[in-house]
């Protein structure tokens, strides 16, 4: 495997007694789409949240792209990183959320464009081409003008999609995107993440509970229960043919 | 007495001068309003600060201008603050009292529309690795103002209702220009009168004016 572009390195986390990873161990490789399940409370969206720094680690370090995230060097040490370290490392990163989380006083391509005016520094005539290209990827075109209140729940987890991807992250994070979503809705969202995938260099850690589109779409699947990485390998393998007696009566009980 | 207690033609006869008095109450609102509601968004964000060398003076100063009379602190800006030098005029004192005092209200009001902004704004924010004053001028703050307009307004109102207080460092606004007309003619009822009916109507049209506010902002701002 090549260098990773994130390492979590014996990272650990508590939420008050609860311990949600315990000297939790991963690489993930350029590239690489890697689904993440799990049962409720096994730590799999604080995987995410770490990685985005919306969660500090307890224990251990994350490094991105051989920098370490929460942390920085300082005379030879890993102290605790100050705001411009944190912006640094986390430019690498963007993030769609399971509720959206889209910007309501802004229209469609004014969520999208934020970022891009006020953090990468692009002009504004620019940033609006790109936004359109990437609302019109995920098929929302003719949408650029509307309120995240005049659009369903599929079309504004779209819009958060070209708003994280406007970013241009090397890495995207996928917090279960479509469990908010009534069914008839998850495909729309499914199809705009599988053309990301293809159109895109990018690595994909998701979150998910859409078991089919995991076997499917990622590269490797981990299962996660009690903040540890129970079993990993190909969907096919992990989905399908699970060794663990964990995973295999996780599976029997999401799958019916 | 009896078949004069209200004399139509007096009170007609010192309207103007009432409501000529009533441009500075209104001045006196106004300017002291702005000031308050600048003020007290500083003093919102400054008490939000993550650094306690900033967070906890602020606290402490909104908490003791909060808790002492508007009055004394009139007076101590008039009459206390000449004795170190800073001579200021009668207006200017009354309407920096008002300002001042009112900010510390006003800031509580952000400080609950800035609470009211779900978490997840700001966890967008971070996801988009926008800086801290990005964060509130974009995201934050346009979503906070719409809902705290009205606990404004009704500041607005109770500053307005205030400003008589500035008679007793006198300011001739309305109540000391009343308190005149009552000492030259040994007539109060008029004008008293006068001054509580004016202040009842522009408190009226006030709040129907802040409610239209709200809802255009609201419509203006979300969409």
């Amino acid at each position: 495997m090549s260098e990773p572009i994130v390492r979590f390195e014996n990272v650990s986390k508590r939420f008050g007694e609860t311990v949600v990873m315990r000297d939790f161990d991963l690489d993930i490789a350029p590239n690489e789409k890697l689904a993440v399940i799990g049962p409720s409370g096994s730590g799999k969206s604080t995987l995410l949240r770490l990685l985005m720094t919306l969660e500090q680690p307890d224990g251990g370090v994350i490094y991105v792209k051989g920098e370490p995230l929460h942390h920085m060097w300082k005379n030879g040490r890993l102290v605790s990183a100050d705001q411009k370290h944190l912006r640094k490392v986390r430019s690498h990163i963007s993030m769609v959320f399971q509720h959206f989380h889209l910007f309501p006083h802004m229209t469609a391509i004014g969520n999208v464009i934020e970022g891009p005016i006020h953090v990468l520094g692009m002009k504004r005539a620019e940033a609006v081409a790109r936004a359109e290209e990437l609302l019109d990827m995920v098929g929302l075109a003719d949408k650029k003008g509307s309120h995240p209140s005049q659009l369903s729940g599929g079309q504004q987890q779209r819009v958060a999609i070209a708003r994280a991807l406007a970013m241009q992250p090397d890495v995207m994070l996928f917090d279960e995107v479509t469990s908010a979503l009534d069914p008839e809705l998850v495909g729309e969202v499914l199809n705009a993440i599988r053309k990301i995938g293809r159109e895109q260099d990018i690595t994909m850690i998701l979150v998910t509970h859409e078991m089919g589109f995991a076997k499917e779409f990622a590269d490797r699947v981990i299962f996660i229960e009690g903040g540890r990485i129970v079993e990993q390998g190909p969907g096919a393998q992990v989905l399908s043919e699970p060794r663990n007696e964990r995973t295999q009566a996780f599976l029997r009980a999401v799958l019916g | 007495m009896s078949d004069n207690v209200w004399d139509w033609a007096f009170a007609w006869k010192i309207l103007p001068r009432i409501l000529d008095a009533a441009i500075i109450t209104i001045e006196a609102t106004l300017i002291g309003f702005v000031f308050a509601a600048v003020l007290g968004l500083l003093l919102a964000l400054g008490r939000r600060s993550r650094n306690p060398l900033l967070s906890y003076p602020i606290a402490g100063v909104v908490e003791f201008i909060r808790s002492t009379p508007l009055l004394v602190q009139i007076y101590f800006l008039y009459f206390v603050l000449p004795e170190f030098g800073v001579v200021l005029p009668a207006l200017v004192a009354g309407i920096l009292g008002l300002g001042l005092h009112f900010s510390t209200y006003c800031s509580e009001v952000y400080r609950a529309g800035l609470d009211s902004i779900p978490r997840g704004q700001w966890e967008a924010s971070v996801a988009l690795n926008l800086s801290t004053y990005r964060t509130y001028r974009d995201i934050i703050v346009p979503q906070a103002i719409p809902p705290v307009v009205p606990a404004l307004g009704n500041y607005l109102v109770a500053m307005f209702k205030e400003t008589p207080l500035l008679s007793a460092i006198a300011v001739v606004e309305m109540m000391q220009e009343a308190k005149i007309v009552g000492s030259e003619t040994f007539r109060y009822v008029e004008p008293m009168t006068l001054v509580g009916a004016i202040f009842l109507v522009l408190s009226l049209v006030s709040m129907v004016g802040i409610r239209r506010v709200e809802a255009w902002l609201r419509r203006k701002i979300m969409g």
